[in-house]
């Protein structure tokens, strides 16, 4: 019943998303050839501005991984993981996305390449990455930017809300993709 | 704290490799890493200039601005502390509407906007104030309809259907936002019932 909803909605997104933007584009007036191509012209700088943070992070992994650190550690989680139907290779990621965005970017791309995007890893780890935000960080610039240095419970709230959408995201991927 | 964990995958990782004598496993999994960091974000290029510039095209025609309009009831029950038309609601909303729509290096200025206002309602004290709290509940917690960064990362890696992530992504993001949004609710009642702070 839910995925007879979830497919096409992902399927529609997209497509739906540039049409209604392109049209109301051009309804407005706006030069959109000349719109578009500024505004790539970031997502190509943004890229390039991603490899120092995607080198480090995954040169670490790969130590980590390579050298059966991770197996270890994993071995450890597995009885809890398992119990609650989560792959132990997803542990790591929903342990960084709260610290760094970059980091966990590059932690999902990792387990995205090493297990492929459309297996069952792969998908959880993208579905985390959109669900969550850097909490940390967030709330590191936007009060540190005002001088608030008493956060009383937003990060609590913030916290929460990262564990919740977590736990989400493996409920419904396994509803979805297994 | 970044810092931690990154020093410590890789000091472990060392440790252990020394342990089982396998040394060399450490600089194989070095090099692998770095190697696919590059081919990674060079994959990433295409997509994301792609976003970016639909992104771009619904800035200028305010698409952006037209769902601050639509969003102004909700915010006022969000924010009952925020008096209505105060400047720090549009940029509340235009910093929801980016994250939304994924503009993530747009919504970061809005959102900074958006504290120096509330810190202004605040006195300028030091503590958090209830809107502040909310704000960044709402913010962490906050839905990407068009995750591209990731997308892009998916169809890097030849993904069959780069895009079937994004309904199990509105759904968990709904659960997690409505989490958050109560978790506020009860703790500013709370906090309010002791007597303030």
């Amino acid at each position: 019943m839910l995925t007879e909803i979830l497919d096409p909605l992902s399927r529609w997104t997209v497509p739906l998303l540039l049409t209604i933007i392109l049209l109301v584009g051009l309804m407005k007036k706006v030069k959109v050839y000349d719109a578009f191509v500024s505004g790539a012209e970031e997502g190509f700088t943004i890229a390039i501005k991603l490899i120092p943070y995607l080198v480090a992070m995954m040169v670490a992994i790969g130590i980590f991984r390579e050298t059966g650190a991770l197996a270890i550690v994993l071995g450890f989680l597995a009885p809890l993981t398992s119990w609650l139907g989560i792959p132990g290779e997803i542990l790591p990621l929903a342990i960084m996305r709260p610290l760094s965005g970059s980091g966990a970017l590059g932690v999902a791309t990792e387990l995205i390449q090493t297990h492929g995007p459309d297996s069952f890893i792969g998908r959880l780890a993208s579905t985390m990455q959109g669900t969550t935000d850097t909490t940390f960080f967030v709330l590191t610039i936007y009060f540190g930017a005002v001088g608030v240095s008493r956060y009383r419970y937003a990060l609590f709230t913030g916290l929460l809300a990262d564990v919740t959408s977590f736990l989400a995201s493996v409920y419904f991927c396994r509803l979805l993709f297994i | 704290m970044v810092n931690w964990i990154w020093t410590i995958f890789i000091i472990v990782g060392v440790a252990v490799a020394a342990a089982q004598g396998e040394i060399h496993k450490v600089t194989e999994g070095a090099i692998k890493g770095a190697e696919m960091a590059v081919a990674v974000a060079l994959g990433l290029i295409g997509v994301m200039a792609l976003w970016l510039g639909i992104m771009r095209i619904a800035q200028e025609a305010g698409l952006v601005n037209l769902l601050a309009r639509a969003a102004r009831p909700v915010m006022a029950k969000l924010f009952p502390s925020i008096p209505s038309n105060h400047p720090a609601l549009g940029h509340i909303i235009m910093n929801l509407s980016a994250n939304i729509l994924g503009l993530g290096s747009a919504a970061t200025p809005f959102g900074m906007k958006a504290m120096q206002e509330m810190q202004k309602l605040n006195g300028n004290r030091p503590v958090a104030s209830e809107a502040m709290c909310t704000f960044l509940a709402l913010n962490t917690s906050c839905l990407t309809l068009v995750p591209a960064t990731i997308i892009s990362v998916r169809v890097a890696a030849n993904s069959a259907n780069p895009t079937e992530i994004v309904g199990p992504t509105i759904l968990a993001t709904a659960v997690g936002m409505t989490v958050a949004i109560t978790a506020d609710w009860i703790l500013r009642t709370y906090y309010r019932r002791r007597g303030g702070f």
